[in-house]
């Protein structure tokens, strides 16, 4: 399993969720958790998600999903868990 | 499970604190391209190196876009210079072709700096090193990529004030060298005393003949991050300041780690150190010296300021030793001038001055950094500033360096601008009492004594 986490973060509108989620199943990335909050209408979103199945390589990926938040003016991040799990767990 | 709280305070250090891998340093043995043929000695160099560091751009962009952090510099060290064309280099300008090669070596590969046209001379200087070191500003002059470092002293073997003599001129000329460019190939030359062997930073980096055959080194960074945290501590007394600092120096540490066992296992080359430097950049927020003023001081310089870069170097080595299996390097908090907002505003107000600065570097690495003195200041001046430096690193067994630019053509009080991460600088005042009888009299000084230590 090649662990990613997904960041959203912008201001609330519809069909956020549902983008983001089409760019992956597009991708075949399985989405194995979703966490999200407004706080202020400001959207706060992060998903844990599984990308060993996708044929893209994980930086095209990233990218890509980059430009999809563009297009909806929200910010997306697509990392490799290994960076929050070397920060905040011993 | 990694919940969104701590998701968003890593991604926050990077889009909004500078939090960064500063530097990924490819460190290259050049022994075995020793050769009695000079172009043979070339060829072998460049060979070695590129093959090496073919894919080290690439694959640290690579790391960069799949952790999400920037990994701003690659970087190469090499084998000190002086060693590796010793048997070849006849000549100051037989140097001067190795260190073309090396700059042409740095721009097929794309790393911005090689860092290794060096001279280990803590004790005596060889015929070749002395000649090496006499084509420095010839070599940084007509080379841009090329990073030079001359170690005149240790704690084991005392100081060597012929080499220092020597580099007050060296320094001087290598201004004069570049003095349409206000003088910056003195940027690029560093002056030390127990240079370690395996530092990832520029300019002083080079890989020193204890090491492996390539090495990975990386150095971390992140003045905005421990800023930013400070700022929410403005009420925690002094132990609850250092456990703030820790922490967060262990953090911004196992990034470090973590981009440093990759990149080690992506190019195949072991993992050498990681070095916990806070390293400032002329970006706003960036700055060791916004840190000391959010610990309690109106300007860095004021009084106090030894003792808050004295628990905030500790502090920042407490929390990133336990953070990484292999700790190295520099390791401290670094105070340039130039390449600090804080510290130039320091300065133009009056509050930081030389001295001040001599008086920081005893409790933090590295040195005199980056500072911008008078184009007329001497060169027996400068070997003074130089051996008021190394005698601090003697005695006090740390790593000690002198980076001083003497910009030709400027005056007290003007401005010199380096431009990137070397930033601009105010030219600073220089005691213009002379040190001259003191700088010529040669020789030695003799190690110091290892007890009584008072």
């Amino acid at each position: 399993m090649s662990k990613t986490i997904i960041t959203v973060v912008g201001k609330d509108k519809v069909g956020i969720i549902a983008k983001v989620c089409n760019f992956l199943a597009d991708n075949q990335v399985n989405i194995l958790d979703i966490s999200q909050t407004i706080i202020d209408g400001y959207f706060n979103m992060m998903m844990l998600a599984d990308s060993s199945k996708a044929e893209k390589e994980f930086s095209v990926l990233a990218d890509e999903i980059a430009k999809v938040g563009e297009e909806i003016g929200v910010q997306i991040r697509m990392q490799k868990e290994e960076i929050f799990d070397c920060m905040h767990r011993i | 499970m990694i919940n969104l709280f701590e998701v968003n305070e890593t991604n926050n250090m990077i889009a909004q604190d500078n939090f960064d891998v500063r530097t990924i340093t490819l460190g290259v043995s050049l022994l075995d391209c020793i050769d009695s043929d000079l172009s043979e000695c070339r060829r072998k160099v460049y060979e070695k190196i590129t093959g090496l560091a073919k894919n080290l751009v690439a694959v640290g962009e690579e790391i960069s876009k799949e952790f999400g952090v920037p990994i701003v510099n690659k970087r190469i060290s090499v084998t000190p210079i002086a060693l590796v064309g010793g048997a070849c280099c006849k000549t100051e300008d037989d140097f001067v072709t190795l260190a073309q090669t090396l700059d042409k070596v740095a721009h097929e590969v794309d790393v911005n700096f090689i860092g290794g046209y060096s001279a280990l001379v803590s004790k005596g200087m060889t015929p070749a090193e002395e000649m090496l070191i006499r084509s420095i500003p010839k070599a940084l002059a007509c080379t841009q990529r090329v990073c030079s470092s001359v170690n005149v002293g240790s704690t084991k073997t005392g100081m060597n004030m012929d080499a220092i003599g020597l580099m007050g001129e060296i320094v001087r000329k290598t201004a004069e060298y570049t003095k349409e460019h206000d003088s910056i190939g003195c940027a690029k030359l560093v002056v030390f005393c127990n240079a370690p062997d395996d530092n990832p930073f520029m300019a002083g980096a080079f890989h020193g003949v204890t090491e492996a055959d390539a090495i990975i080194n990386v150095g971390v960074s992140g003045p905005g991050v421990v800023k930013r945290v400070l700022e929410n501590a403005k009420e925690q007394d002094f132990g609850q300041l250092c456990e703030t600092i820790k922490k967060t120096a262990f953090k911004i540490t196992r990034v470090g780690q973590l981009v440093a066992q990759e990149a080690s296992r992506r190019l195949g080359i072991p993992f050498g150190i990681i070095d916990l430097s806070l390293a400032p950049t002329p970006a706003v927020g960036d700055s060791v010296a916004d840190i000391l003023e959010l610990i309690g001081l109106e300007k860095t310089g004021a009084p106090g300021t030894t003792a808050a870069l004295a628990l905030l170097n500790d502090s920042v080595k407490k929390g990133g030793i336990m953070a990484s299996s292999y700790v190295g390097g520099l390791s401290g908090a670094f105070i340039p001038v130039s390449e600090d907002q804080g510290m130039i505003h320091a300065v133009e107000a009056g509050a930081l001055t030389l001295e001040k600065l001599e008086a920081m570097t005893c409790v933090c690495s590295v040195g005199l950094d980056m500072i911008a003195v008078p184009g007329d200041t001497k060169a027996s001046t400068i070997a003074g500033i130089i051996a008021d430096e190394a005698a601090i690193g003697m005695i006090n067994q740390k790593t000690t360096a002198v980076r001083l630019i003497p910009v030709i053509g400027k005056k007290v009080g003007e401005m010199v601008e380096f431009g990137g991460l070397l930033g601009y600088a105010p030219i600073m005042p220089v005691n213009s009492f002379s040190c001259e009888a003191f700088v010529n009299r040669g020789g030695r000084i003799p190690a110091p004594i290892h007890s009584f230590k008072n």
